[in-house]
């Protein structure tokens, strides 16, 4: 199979163009087939891969398949390669595997819509892309994923093109993530320049040697890379187009804002970890970027109205969680969380599709209720989603991934104290937003007609997803509770291990008593405040607002970029110059408007002109001599 | 017979700026023609020179076609509009 991986993402890339080109003359049917289905041979072909590198593991721990030279400039030659080692194996299979499950999802979801054959050209799109990211072997080639996804998202995003509001929200995600972008292509501009190469393990290598740890340019190179990474993942200070993004279709939602595109920050980090070791201020910052966000968006999630920016804001935090666990050095159990929450927020969002579609897509929890006995199958995966999210105890894989990252958080050998509380209260903050979200949406009384009732392609990906959500997570179970990490194992093979240093008053059973306090905590507090009987209207305060807001930061770059920005093009608009060019184009106007005036239609009129024009020509030869 | 020209011209011009009704207009156009081949034969007759009267079996020949073709215009523009009023033909204004 090493010698078909080209084919994974090829699949995907077929399709987007054969539907993007006569995706309009095929039936519906035809397109949901040709869409599902590519992602699904994209999904088997990655699966036996997957096997066959797990039953027989080549030296060096990677396959390296070369393709073609991409160009050869002056000793600059990068190719088109992919490489297969296990993170990339972990990547592959989220993609392909919750790619499909969210394509056939969207063959029910989109069912009534227009643009169907459009919306399966840009999903397949974006998971070309996506793949194309995560097998590349070189950076540059990871750079043209990264910015395919981006595109793709922009697409989605804006796939209502027909709101203004969609539009402005599909703008807004494209402009903040090319801030990011932009830092790291000066990154790449770097790293070619200074280590000739952009081939991820020749340039871990290189770097490795030809750089001591701390240098400059090492800390210039990781934080560049790092703008990138918060661009696309949404952290701090580049968060806030992913709220907006909602406006998306759900599925787009759930495979590019929750399960794929918006980790691939996390991926890009822990692909180029040696540089980032080579940069300790660097990843000191990403451990606070991450518990920042995390903590930040978990509160901001408390007040939200809205089902799917709840789910928004927890992604941020979830991947805030993945950020912390990078700064510390964690980055198996990075991973492990990206490949949980993967499930959970996937099925999350899928179910909230169902909600939606159901209520009339009505997104106000406040206008929801009493679905528990109407929609039983959303019920059940939002409970079994939520719990992974919020982390019920030993049986669901959330719980794992992120007692993994508190316990690392602590004994890590960059891990303190503080870290770990940032981790407890975003886990008492999750607990709490999450069963908020379910009281409030199932239960209490019904407000509305139901429009809708989830048939077979819902619920198919829906029951599988809930599979995974509780047993994703016994594929790393942590030695004190009697279990095998096997996937951190698997991972560290080509990840640099984390030596647990601090090995002090918090053990790991205590880490998880803790954790299991915080979402009991937080499950407790949620139903003393949003239980049927006591639910009110929502309450208004200045800090709610704040929260609801985001913490004002639209507000503020609005006030810091765009209000100057808008003001210097005000005032260049009226200059001097421009007044020059101005007056020409409303002299030109002017003339315009009065010689129209004389092509009245009128034949006698043009008659007389013609015959006066005559006359003064003829008095002009004869008396002008 | 130079002056029975002019006086002929200016009838047509004078015809063709006022009457708004296309078979005056056309038939303005002809006592226009007509009047440049009057003038064609004075100036043959004045200076005893033939191209002059050549000249007005071309301006002949030529009215004959002209007139052809605008009455079949008129027609049709009679067919699209139940007038003849030049006025109305006026879709084409700025």
């Amino acid at each position: 199979m090493q010698h078909l991986l080209w084919l994974i993402p090829a699949f995907p890339f077929a399709s987007a163009a054969v539907l993007a080109l006569v995706g309009s003359r095929l039936s519906r049917r035809a397109a949901a087939w040709l869409g599902s289905a590519s992602i699904g041979l994209s999904a088997l072909v990655a699966i036996l891969t997957a096997a066959e590198f797990l039953q027989a593991p080549p030296a060096g721990n990677a396959w390296v398949q070369h393709l073609w030279v991409w160009m050869d400039v002056a000793g600059f030659r990068p190719e088109v390669a992919f490489y297969f080692d296990p993170v990339t194996l972990i990547m592959v299979l989220v993609v392909t595997f919750v790619g499909f499950l969210i394509h056939v999802y969207s063959v029910e979801y989109m069912h009534e819509d227009d643009g169907f054959a459009r919306f399966f050209a840009y999903m397949n799109l974006f998971v070309a892309a996506m793949l194309t990211l995560v097998l590349a072997n070189n950076l540059l080639l990871l750079y043209l994923g990264w910015e395919g996804v981006g595109l793709c998202s922009f697409l989605l995003i804006g796939f209502w093109y027909k709101e203004p509001a969609n539009v402005r929200a599909a703008n807004k995600a494209f402009l903040v993530t090319r801030v990011g972008d932009t830092a790291m292509a000066i990154g790449l501009f770097l790293l070619a320049t200074h280590l000739h190469t952009l081939d991820i393990q020749e340039l871990m290598r290189r770097a490795n040697d030809q750089w001591p740890v701390g240098s400059g340019i090492a800390i210039a190179a990781a934080a560049l890379l790092l703008g990138g990474a918060v661009g696309k993942s949404a952290q701090l200070p580049l968060q806030t187009w992913l709220p907006d993004a909602m406006a998306g279709p759900t599925p787009t939602s759930a495979l590019i804002h929750a399960a794929t595109m918006v980790t691939a920050g996390v991926y890009l980090i822990a692909r180029t970890n040696a540089l980032f070791i080579l940069a300790p201020p660097v990843q000191l910052a990403v451990a606070l970027i991450g518990a920042s966000t995390m903590l930040l968006s978990a509160f901001s999630a408390i007040a939200q109205r809205d089902l799917k920016r709840v789910l928004a804001y927890s992604t941020m935090s979830q991947i805030g969680y993945m950020f912390l666990a990078l700064g510390l050095g964690a980055w198996s159990a990075a991973l492990f969380h990206l490949m949980t929450h993967a499930f959970f927020k996937a099925l999350l969002f899928l179910a909230a599709g169902v909600v939606i579609q159901a209520m009339h897509h009505e997104q106000d929890m406040f206008h929801m209720g009493g679905l528990r006995r109407q929609l039983p199958l959303a019920f059940w995966s939002f409970v079994i989603g939520g719990s992974a999210l919020a982390g019920l105890p030993l049986i669901t894989a959330g719980f794992f991934s992120k007692d993994l990252i508190l316990w690392q958080a602590w004994s890590g050998p960059n891990g303190n104290g503080w870290f770990w509380i940032a981790g407890l209260v975003g886990a008492t903050m999750t607990a709490f937003y999450t069963y908020r979200m379910i009281l409030l949406v199932f239960y209490g009384p019904a407000k509305k007609e139901l429009s809708y009732k989830p048939g077979l392609a819902a619920a198919i990906p829906l029951c599988t997803l809930c599979v995974l959500s509780l047993l994703g997570g016994y594929v790393d179970t942590p030695p004190d509770f009697g279990g095998v990490p096997a996937l951190s194992n698997f991972l560290n093979s080509v990840l640099p291990p984390l030596n647990e240093v601090h090995i002090g008053p918090i053990t790991e059973i205590v880490t998880a008593i803790c954790a299991s306090a915080a979402f009991v905590i937080g499950f407790g507090f949620a139903y003393f405040v949003y239980a049927p009987w006591r639910r009110s209207e929502p309450r208004e305060d200045l800090l709610l607002r704040l929260w609801y807001s985001g913490w004002g930061f639209d507000w503020l770059y609005d006030r810091l970029f765009a209000a100057p920005f808008r003001f210097v093009a005000k005032r260049s608009a009226s200059d001097r110059v421009d007044s020059i060019y101005g007056g020409l184009a409303t002299l030109t106007d002017s003339i315009s408007m009065g010689l129209r005036v004389t092509q009245n239609g009128r034949v006698r009129w043009y008659a007389t002109g013609a015959a006066a024009g005559f006359i003064v020509l003829f008095a002009v030869a004869l008396f002008v001599r | 017979m130079l002056n029975l020209a002019v006086i002929l011209f200016a009838l047509g011009l004078i015809g063709l700026l006022t009457r708004r009704n296309l078979i005056f207009t056309l038939m303005s156009v002809e006592v226009m023609l007509n009047a440049a081949g009057l003038a064609f034969v004075a100036g043959s007759y004045r200076w005893g020179h033939p191209d002059g009267q050549v000249m007005f079996l071309f301006i002949l020949a030529m009215a004959a076609a002209e007139v052809s073709v605008g009455l079949a215009l008129l027609l049709q523009f009679h067919r699209r509009e139940p007038t003849l009023d030049s006025d109305t033909a006026s879709e084409m204004k700025g």
